[in-house]
């Protein structure tokens, strides 16, 4: 269940260029949230700005009690928030949403992710990874993370960390493979079988993705983005496509997601990408 | 609440404050019944409904602007029937008004609704008029004197519940439109709806809503609702709902001494889940400060200047 929380920022510190993390200390949301979920935070103590703005939840640290939030600067809500620092405290609507499938099932588990999406799919890993610490052998974690070009990579040490195999990719080839991740992902399907991919990040990238799961028929997951109000499913601002019978309805990104099975999303109608 | 009376009457209903939610920002209570009790809510009017279910707009939606934000959902919901099936049962748990709010393309499709709802356990309805009427080139009903006493005159013998008018801002003169809504048969009149607004991504040079156009809502319309409100409630014997931008207890007074009899939390209830609470202490407390024990102590209390 929801709860609006006052909690205090136990640190916050720039990782790249406009790239920030926050760690929070929260009882709650450590001890509550699931890996895709997201809090809606305020950004400022008056009445302007006056939407919350929505952050998935990266990590959490339940020993601690804290959890860890990374973003980018992209116009005034998240400037507010990069200006906030260790000591302040930060207004936190969550958990919201709908986590992303975890399950023991499966054994070998790819997450793909591009840009500012794959902050939640550390989170994902993470909740494996304690599953491997029991059962080594049994699981198989890879990741494939995207990003423009070598100045706006973060995160590698702890992907490499979280997982057995990293792979990145550039846009201009500045680090990793040059290209799209979806071509890495592509090059792996057609050479080792996937019980289940978790894909967030670019609405272009995230379709792709999920066209290549549907050709090597492994079940995968998505994590929407869709401008928000409420965050609790009660204004019904966040609409995306989805099927629906032989049709189609708008759900929403905030209670119905943000996470889905791909095969239920209609990616034609979806939106304004904002990257 | 020792000591001071808040009810209020809107017509035969009679509430147990004067702090309303305002439709379309708080679904149909569900959501919100995990930060605030509902119980202690004057009541809720939900989500607009129309004899069909619609899908509302394509998104994005929302845009936030200067202090404010800008809508166009496009009254996505499930249509009137499943609301009195499925969501109806779910908030007569409540000890509060339910209010049924409600638009439609058609002054048949208001009314065809306005007799279903009378057969049923809400206690009041609503209607939304800035609809735009298909019959009539899409002008919106609530744009015209004529326009508004032609639909509120027509639905008032379908409606055996207490029939609340909602006016839209979008018309030149307010005072005109609240007497129509009056002399046509409304139990009262709330106010405002959203202004219509725009909103432009110059990057992309295109606008950021889908729908191109949407309402304006939030502490941005405040001072326009504010005025509004006063002009209706001078204008009109019947009670007036007022809202816009209320955040807090003060605004809230605003409204009550201009000349409302209960008021409305919308947008608010985005930043803060407990706003509409929030707002009920704050006018509490503002009422204790002057040592006031009624709330009609306040209404209408206003002194202008001469
Ligand atoms: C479920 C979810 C999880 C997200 N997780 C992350 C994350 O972990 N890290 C991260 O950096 N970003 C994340 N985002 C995107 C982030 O919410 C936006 O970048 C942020 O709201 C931009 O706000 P702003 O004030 O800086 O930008 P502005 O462009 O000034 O914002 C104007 C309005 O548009 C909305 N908006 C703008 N971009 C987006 C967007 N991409 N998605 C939704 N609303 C948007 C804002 O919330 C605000 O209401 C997430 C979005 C969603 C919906
Ligand atoms: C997302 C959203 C949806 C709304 N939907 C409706 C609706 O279905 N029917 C209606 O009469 N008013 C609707 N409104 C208008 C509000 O009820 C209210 O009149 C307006 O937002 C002004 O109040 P506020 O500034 O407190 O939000 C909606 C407003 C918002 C923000
Ligand atoms: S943001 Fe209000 S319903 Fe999703």
């Amino acid at each position: 269940m929801p709860k609006v929380l006052k909690e205090k920022i136990l640190r916050s510190e720039a990782l790249a260029r406009s790239i920030y993390r926050m760690t929070v200390e929260s009882e709650y949301i450590s001890q509550t949230a699931r890996p895709g979920q997201f809090v809606n935070l305020k950004c400022s103590d008056g009445i302007e700005p006056v939407l919350r703005r929505p952050i998935s939840i990266c990590r959490v640290n339940r020993e601690q009690k804290t959890f860890e939030l990374v973003f980018q600067v992209r116009g005034r809500g998240t400037e507010l928030l990069s200006r906030k620092k260790a000591g302040d405290s930060v207004d936190i609507l969550g958990p919201l949403g709908n986590p992303f499938e975890i399950s023991a099932h499966y054994k070998k588990i790819a997450v793909v992710g591009g840009g500012i999406g794959i902050f939640p799919l550390l989170f994902i890993l993470d909740e494996y990874g304690k599953h491997r610490e029991d059962n080594l052998k049994a699981f198989d974690l890879s990741a494939f993370i995207g990003f423009r070009d070598k100045d706006s990579i973060v995160l590698k040490d702890e992907f490499e960390k979280a997982c057995d195999t990293c792979r990145i990719s550039t846009e201009d080839g500045s680090a990793g493979c040059r290209g799209f991740v979806t071509g890495l992902l592509e090059e792996e399907l057609s050479r080792k079988h996937y019980d289940i991919i978790y894909t967030c990040g670019p609405t272009a990238m995230m379709k792709k993705v999920a066209e290549t799961a549907g050709l090597y028929k492994v079940p995968c997951q998505v994590s929407l983005e869709q401008r928000m109000g409420c965050g609790i499913g009660a204004c019904l601002v966040c609409a995306c496509k989805t099927k629906y019978g032989d049709g189609w309805e708008y759900s929403h990104v905030c209670k119905d997601g943000p996470v889905f099975w791909c095969d239920r999303v209609i990616f034609d109608e979806q939106v304004e990408d904002f990257g | 609440m020792k000591g001071i009376d808040l009810k209020v009457s809107i017509g035969a209903l009679k509430l147990k404050n004067p702090v309303i939610a305002a439709s379309g920002t708080f679904g149909f209570g569900r959501e919100y019944s995990e930060f605030i009790d509902l119980n202690r809510l004057g009541g809720i009017s939900v989500k607009g409904l129309t004899l069909a279910p619609r899908q509302g707009n394509k998104p994005p939606r929302i845009a936030e602007t200067p202090a404010g934000i800008l809508n166009s959902v496009g009254l996505q919901n499930p249509g009137v029937h499943a609301f009195l099936r499925d969501e109806l049962p779910f908030l007569k748990q409540y000890n509060t008004a339910v209010i049924a709010n409600i638009a439609g393309n058609t002054i048949e499709e208001y009314c065809e609704m306005a007799e279903l709802l009378s057969a049923s356990d809400i206690d009041a309805v609503e209607l939304n008029v800035s609809c735009p009427n298909v019959k009539q080139g899409g002008v919106s009903f609530g744009n015209t004197a004529a326009g508004v006493s032609e639909i509120v005159g027509r639905v008032r013998p379908c409606c055996k519940k207490t029939m609340i008018v909602k006016l839209t801002p979008n018309v030149t003169d307010i005072k005109e439109i609240a007497a129509a809504a009056e002399a046509s048969g409304a139990d009262a009149i709330s106010l405002i709806n959203t202004l219509l607004g725009m909103a432009i991504d110059i990057h992309r040079r295109k606008p950021v809503l889908a729908n191109n156009t949407g309402g304006l809502s939030g502490p941005a319309v405040k001072p326009v609702a504010l005025r509004m409100v006063y002009e209706a409630a001078n204008t009109v014997k019947i009670p007036v709902i007022g809202m816009g931008g209320i955040t807090c207890g003060e605004d809230a007074v605003e409204f009550l001494l201009a000349g409302a009899s209960a008021v409305m939390v919308g947008t608010a209830n985005f930043t803060n889940p407990h706003a509409c609470m929030d707002v009920l202490k704050g006018i509490e407390n503002y009422l204790k400060m002057y040592n006031n024990h009624c709330i009609y102590d306040i209404i209408g209390k206003l002194v202008v200047n001469q």
